[in-house]
């Protein structure tokens, strides 16, 4: 028997077991520094290409001088390029991949299921409903930004509350998601109406151009800011408690028994995640399948477990939206579309993994 | 430590499935909850452990209610050893027997090397240290059902929970679940475990609680409860139970259900 053969070995595993541990945190530092020298990697590109070329070296040039007060010995027009447009892009870019990255590996735990991504309780319709109609009302940037966001919030508490009166106070993961399937889809129709009653020749591109995602919107510095503070609120929570996330991921009843009150935890990974995910698509429009594949992506690199699960997927979710954004901007004479992309490249990817055959990472 | 389950009603919301059940188990004994399907063992066995709210009656840790207790508090008192199951992620079996350390950390931090001593402890105790890094979601489901055993030890609770532990296990790794069930209890844990073969609490020696239909049940020592006539009120078969003596001269009792 399987059991009885393999207990002979069982001692000498024994003493092999502090190096294994060692050597296994070893591996996972520099697995994290592999994929932050990747980004800054990345990062450099994402300075250098777009339709004004900047070489790299004359943006150190222009970092050092604009830090230190240096006379200004470079071309105006490129230090506007790199200080408000191209940079801030980037700075988002970085912001809403990880972002998304991190409230689909949440979700994914929560849910107890690899193949949600973070608008299963509706935030990205209630989000794309929002800003249609801020599109609709002639709202600006900011406007639409808000409207975006208070939208994507308010569908997720909609679907939080419906599902507790389906539940009768104890909501079930099965009636949350149930529910959430009925909100995204009320919002999804909402927004074809103020798709069909917005002009056809501004409006109505405006807001599909909208709903594709893009990044090349408004880059100025509050921008930045207005992304920046309910990101790190919503991401610092969530880091902090990862490590819980596996027990959630067993299920409610097991992480109740080993001590854990799932309620309020539930409730927190819930709020963070849908914080990150209305943030992140106020300012990007709907950015589809980074939620789904980084935290594959990551699991497949780190493994499973949430304590490096979801600082890999910040890495590799920043680095992923950076590079699409690059291609986005760069690769012909007009934009493209955030969420085409991410699809194209999303979709072959997600095909490998089952390609691959791991179950057990999938 | 002694749990004393008091004239518990329990059921789901309003809807009472048992009502009246008496039982305790101290330290060092094994309680087995045997019943037909849909009787209400697993209704028990939650509201035992917390999951579903107490209609009435009391549940009791050494005299106390466990009823204000925290989820941490109850937890680092009970463990529970669900039945062996895939989860969604592939974590390495240590992983999983570490998350018996969330009762006993702050509400931010995550395992130091002390609980990672304290989990490979657990596996050493059970004999699974081979397990160790491999995948939970790879290996057999009598080995996933050890290393659940082992998640709940490295809990440190006084009292263990175990729902049909040998559930799915083939014939062999049935009655190794059952050695270290009888270790464990020799080593001071109190045992509440259902299984759905009689034999079990012979070979678990200790107490019985036999759930029956329309809310009757028989509370004892094994050998008094479990009797010809009590499984055939309970199950509605014809059973004989027989000593059969074994070669060193000590006889094993045995229950063989009859089928004509």
């Amino acid at each position: 028997m399987e059991y009885v053969k393999k207990g002979v070995i069982e001692s000498s595993d024994v003493l092999l077991k502090p190096d294994s541990y060692r050597s296994s945190s070893r591996k996972k530092a520099s697995i994290l520094t592999v994929l932050a020298a990747v980004l800054i990697a990345v990062i450099c590109i994402s300075v250098t290409v777009g339709r004004y070329s900047v070489p790299l070296s004359e943006m150190m040039h222009i970092l050092w001088g604009k830090l230190f007060g240096a006379t200004p010995a470079w071309s105006l027009s490129v230090e506007t390029v790199l200080l408000h447009v191209r940079i801030p892009r980037i700075i988002k870019a970085l912001l809403v991949g990880g972002a998304l990255a991190v409230s689909g590996a949440a979700y994914q735990g929560l849910f107890k299921n690899p193949m949600v991504s973070p608008d299963i309780l509706g935030v990205s319709s209630g989000a794309g409903f929002g800003a249609s109609l801020a599109i609709l009302f002639s709202f600006g940037t900011i406007g639409i930004q808000l409207a975006a966001f208070g939208f994507g919030l308010g569908a997720v508490i909609l679907t939080f509350f419906i599902s507790a009166i389906i539940g009768r106070g104890k909501s079930s993961i099965l009636v949350l998601v149930l529910t959430g399937m009925v909100i995204s889809t009320l919002f999804a129709s909402f927004t074809s109406m103020t798709k069909y009653l917005a002009d056809t020749e501004n409006k109505l591109p405006d807001i599909t151009y909208w709903l594709m995602g893009s990044l090349a919107r408004s880059t100025s510095l509050k921008d930045i800011i207005i992304l920046l503070v309910p990101v790190l609120v919503g991401s610092i929570p969530l880091f902090l408690i990862r490590w819980k996330l596996n027990v959630l991921s067993f299920g409610e009843e097991e992480a109740q028994a080993l001590g854990i009150n799932t309620t309020s935890l539930r409730l927190l990974v819930i709020g963070c995640a849908t914080l990150l995910t209305a943030s992140a698509i106020s300012v990007s429009g709907m950015v589809g399948w980074i939620g789904l594949i980084i935290p594959h992506a990551a699991r497949l690199i780190a493994g499973p477990n949430y304590k490096m699960l979801l600082p890999t997927s910040i890495l590799i979710g920043s680095a992923f939206l950076l590079l699409v954004d690059d291609i986005a901007r760069s690769a012909f004479a007009v934009e493209i579309p955030l969420s085409i992309l991410t699809s194209l490249i999303g979709a072959p990817f997600f095909l490998y993994l089952l390609l691959q055959g791991r179950k057990a990472w999938i | 430590m002694k749990l004393e389950i008091k004239n518990v009603s329990c059921g789901y919301g309003s809807k009472v499935v048992l009502s009246g059940v008496s039982m305790e188990v101290n330290s060092g004994e094994i309680l087995s909850l045997l019943g037909p399907n849909g009787v209400g063992k697993t209704t028990l066995f939650k509201t035992m452990l917390g999951f579903l709210k107490l209609i009435d009656g009391e549940i009791l840790l050494d005299g106390q209610d466990v009823r204000s207790w925290s989820r941490k508090k109850l937890a680092g008192a009970i463990g529970y050893v669900p039945q062996a199951h895939t989860p969604p992620f592939p974590f390495s079996v240590i992983d999983v027997v570490l998350m018996g350390r969330v009762a006993h950390l702050g509400a931010l931090s995550s395992p130091s090397g002390k609980d990672v001593k304290i989990a490979d402890e657990s596996l050493d105790s059970l004999g699974i240290s081979y397990l160790r890094d491999r995948i939970y979601t790879e290996i057999s489901g009598g080995e996933r059902q050890m290393v659940l055993i082992a998640r709940a030890l490295t809990q440190k609770p006084d009292i263990l929970v175990m729902d049909e532990p040998t559930s799915n296990l083939d014939f062999g790794n049935q009655i190794k679940v059952l050695k270290q069930v009888n270790r464990l209890a020799e080593r001071g844990l109190g045992i509440v475990m259902t299984t759905h073969f009689p034999n079990h609490a012979f070979q678990c020696p200790g107490k019985v609680v036999l759930l029956q239909r329309n809310n009757r049940f028989v509370y004892g020592e094994a050998d008094e409860v479990v009797t010809e006539n009590h499984l055939r009120a309970a199950y509605g078969i014809d059973v004989v139970i027989k000593d059969i003596m074994l070669p060193g001269g000590n006889a094993v009792r045995s229950c063989v259900p009859l089928i004509n």
